[in-house]
């Protein structure tokens, strides 16, 4: 059984000019032990699933429509107190905003500690030799010396890490990773990769790792989801949708990256922006930047069906005709 | 063809003091612990051309960066912007109002309580370069254009936008000054590929149109590959081989450089393990004698442990490596 269900999940914004659906109808599922990568544009709605997820959207965001089973229970429909309690424990998160999850009044140290100690039964002196551990696990140099430094003596890198080992410390069976590894130099993103592949193999921890390099997915997840104007667009296992992807934004982005090998005048680029929320076309919510549009796809909005060996919303591709 | 330096730094070292408070240190008996974050560094920056700098998290980067936008003071050494002393430069305001930077961390370095459009336009204020409503609106809508976000959401408070948004704002602020020298830490590492080729692009038509200078800091060796003309890399706060980016990239004659090449995952590496790299960084609080790479180098000999390697020349390029001085690097 999936240890994390999500279906058909809506996430609005009311303002005063109107409701603003910034996720549509979104669907997936995590198995124990599996690493799902989350990839897309930016301002897809990548964080704000996660959010959904550990029920921190920011009023007046809410859930519209739709559930999240966690475990075989429902907890999008979750009090505060309920849903605090299951967040650290069960679920921990990695912001994609390291300094707002960081006190900066409190020790490095001292954070561990505390976030052990809510969750796990531990005397004062073996949180403090964990939280040593836990930041030698995320490879902070002289850790024992530095365990008590404030986070703004920190590079921008190592506080990233410093927020990685408070959401794993008290050994949660879920973990939503934005942007784990953005500020991180290869070499420790290396590390942090093999750390989180590590808690998948071993422990069964699964994660949602949302980052928009691909490098990272390829090397660290199991499955990804493309997500694009708050859909998902698809889905499938890593090789597929890194390999041949079927969607024409995945294949866009795929062809974005930049590569090690030659300097080029120019980098490929998606032409156009993605939508804003108050202006998405009707049907195919890429239509109005992909290359091969068909006047279906202005009018219908494709549902996320097999597609070749991977599920895409796309008519094109649908049914395997590619 | 000119080669006006815009920016040099000479034996530049910023220390941080680390020591714990006074009085519990005197109880202790414990020295101070200085941190030397960046510590003898020097290059030159060529007008209309970009410097990079990597290295591994920790090792200086974004201290290098405030250094060279006058925000922190060097504890020694000296740093002149268009022949300058930075101190004079930054007393000028036409020289100030010509550097500026983009900060690693967008989030911190908006301001929450402003509007999106008060924000961008705050440096043509500040600087006065546009004085009606109307022609500053213009500007601040075209900024945004710029980099893929509307002219409509400078209506919008900084929390409205997602991570790589942010990080957009950030660069349209950057650019409303109309600086000539850029410090970009990190510009675009909350940015998926396609918006990151767009700023990407967007950052090289402006330098090949307005002949911007940058000093360009990023984790990611691609994007550092496709900016760059010259390319400084950085362990434990000195720069261990700088010249050419595309000499650099194509032989590195550095056993770190050749260290950090490797370790670049890839999109053809679809669930392959990572050869990680051996070793951690060591302490900057007390970093190891002689060459402060030798206990991750496999040619670390005795002369290596003991013995600070200099610059040597190698071409264009310059290299602190007793291995390659001696010609036992291959
Ligand atoms: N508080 C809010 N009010 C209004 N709109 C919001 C709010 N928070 C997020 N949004 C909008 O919801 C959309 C999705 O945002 P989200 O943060 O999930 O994007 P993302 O996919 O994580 O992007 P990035 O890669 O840039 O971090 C964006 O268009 C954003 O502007
Ligand atoms: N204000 C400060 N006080 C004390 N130490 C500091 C301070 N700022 C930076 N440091 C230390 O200086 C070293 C270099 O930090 P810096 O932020 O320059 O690294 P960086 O190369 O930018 O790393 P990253 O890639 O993680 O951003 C680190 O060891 C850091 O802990
Ligand atoms: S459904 Fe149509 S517009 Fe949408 S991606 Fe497929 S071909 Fe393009
Ligand atoms: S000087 Fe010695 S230890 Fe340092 S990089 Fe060269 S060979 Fe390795
Ligand atoms: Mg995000
Ligand atoms: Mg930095």
């Amino acid at each position: 059984m999936a240890l994390l269900e999500v279906s058909q999940l809506c996430v609005e914004f009311p303002t005063r000019r109107g409701t603003l659906r910034a996720l549509d109808n979104i669907s997936f599922g995590i198995e124990p032990g599996e690493i799902l990568g989350v990839v897309g544009e930016s301002g897809a709605g990548k964080s704000l699933t996660g959010s959904a997820i550990i029920g921190l959207l920011e009023p007046p965001g809410r859930v519209a429509s739709g559930q999240i089973i966690f475990d075989g229970k429902r907890i999008d429909n979750l009090d505060q107190e309920a849903m605090r309690a299951i967040r650290g424990r069960h679920i921990g998160a990695i912001f994609q905003d390291p300094l707002t999850t960081l006190d900066p009044l409190m020790s490095v140290g001292k954070q561990l500690i505390e976030t052990m100690q809510t969750h796990l039964k531990l005397s004062d002196r073996d949180a403090k030799a964990r939280a040593i551990q836990w930041l030698e696990e995320v490879g902070i140099p002289a850790a024992s010396e530095r365990v008590f430094a404030y986070p703004h003596q920190f590079s921008g890198g190592m506080r990233q890490r410093v927020v990685i080992a408070l959401a794993l410390c008290a050994e949660p069976r879920l973990v939503i990773a934005d942007e784990p590894t953005t500020a991180l130099d290869v070499s420790i993103q290396a590390q942090i990769i093999t750390l989180m592949r590590r808690l998948a193999a071993d422990h069964g921890t699964s994660i949602m790792l949302v980052t928009h390099d691909m490098g990272v997915i390829a090397e660290t997840c199991d499955r990804v989801a493309v997500m694009y104007a708050g859909r998902i667009v698809e889905i499938g296992p890593v090789e597929n949708v890194v390999r041949s992807p079927q969607h024409p934004y995945t294949e866009g982005l795929m062809g974005s990256i930049p590569s090690l090998e030659a300097r080029v005048a120019r980098l490929r680029q998606i032409d156009g922006a993605m939508p804003r929320l108050n202006a998405i076309p009707q049907g195919c919510a890429f239509n109005p930047r992909c290359t091969k549009v068909m006047d279906r796809c202005r009018e219908e909005r494709p549902d996320l069906l097999p597609a070749g060996t991977t599920e895409a919303a796309c008519f094109l591709v649908q049914g395997g005709a590619r | 063809m000119s080669s006006r330096i815009v920016l040099e730094a000479n034996d530049v070292a910023r220390h941080f003091d680390v020591s714990r408070p006074a009085l519990q240190r005197l109880l202790a008996g414990e020295k101070k612990r200085i941190l030397r974050a960046v510590d003898g560094v020097s290059f030159q920056i060529v007008a209309g051309e970009t410097l990079s700098l990597v290295g591994e998290s920790g090792c200086g980067k974004s201290t290098m960066a405030r250094l060279a936008v006058g925000l922190y003071a060097p504890t020694q050494g000296s740093i002149t912007f268009e022949g300058q002393a930075m101190h004079a430069a930054l007393a000028d305001a036409s020289l100030r109002r010509k550097m500026n930077m983009i900060f690693q961390d967008p989030y911190a370095s908006l301001n929450p309580r402003w509007r999106v459009r008060d924000i961008v336009a705050e440096p043509i204020k500040a600087f006065k370069l546009l004085s009606s409503r109307k022609d500053i609106e213009d500007r601040v809508g075209q900024l945004l254009t710029q980099v893929g976000l509307s002219a409509h959401d400078g209506e919008k408070f900084p929390h409205e936008f997602s991570g790589g948004q942010r990080q957009r704002i950030s660069i349209a602020r950057a650019l409303s000054s109309e600086p000539e020298f850029l410090v970009c830490d990190e510009p675009t590492s909350a940015l998926d590929v396609s918006v990151q080729a767009q700023i990407l692009n967007l950052m090289r038509d402006l330098q090949e149109r307005l002949g911007l200078t940058y000093l360009f800091i990023s984790h990611n060796l691609a994007v550092v590959r496709h900016m760059s003309d010259d390319l400084g890399v950085m362990y434990l706060g000195r720069i261990v081989e700088q010249g050419p980016a595309e000499e650099i990239f194509r032989t590195p004659r550095h056993p770190y450089t050749r260290l950090l090449l490797d370790a670049i995952p890839d999109i053809s590496a679809v669930g392959r393990q990572r050869t990680p790299v051996g070793g951690e960084v060591p302490s900057p609080i007390s970093p190891p004698s002689g060459c402060t790479f030798h206990p991750r180098c496999a040619l670390a000999n005795d002369r290596c442990k003991a013995e600070r390697p200099l610059e040597t020349k190698v071409g264009d390029v310059a290299v602190a490596c007793h291995a390659v001085q001696e010609g036992r690097a291959a």
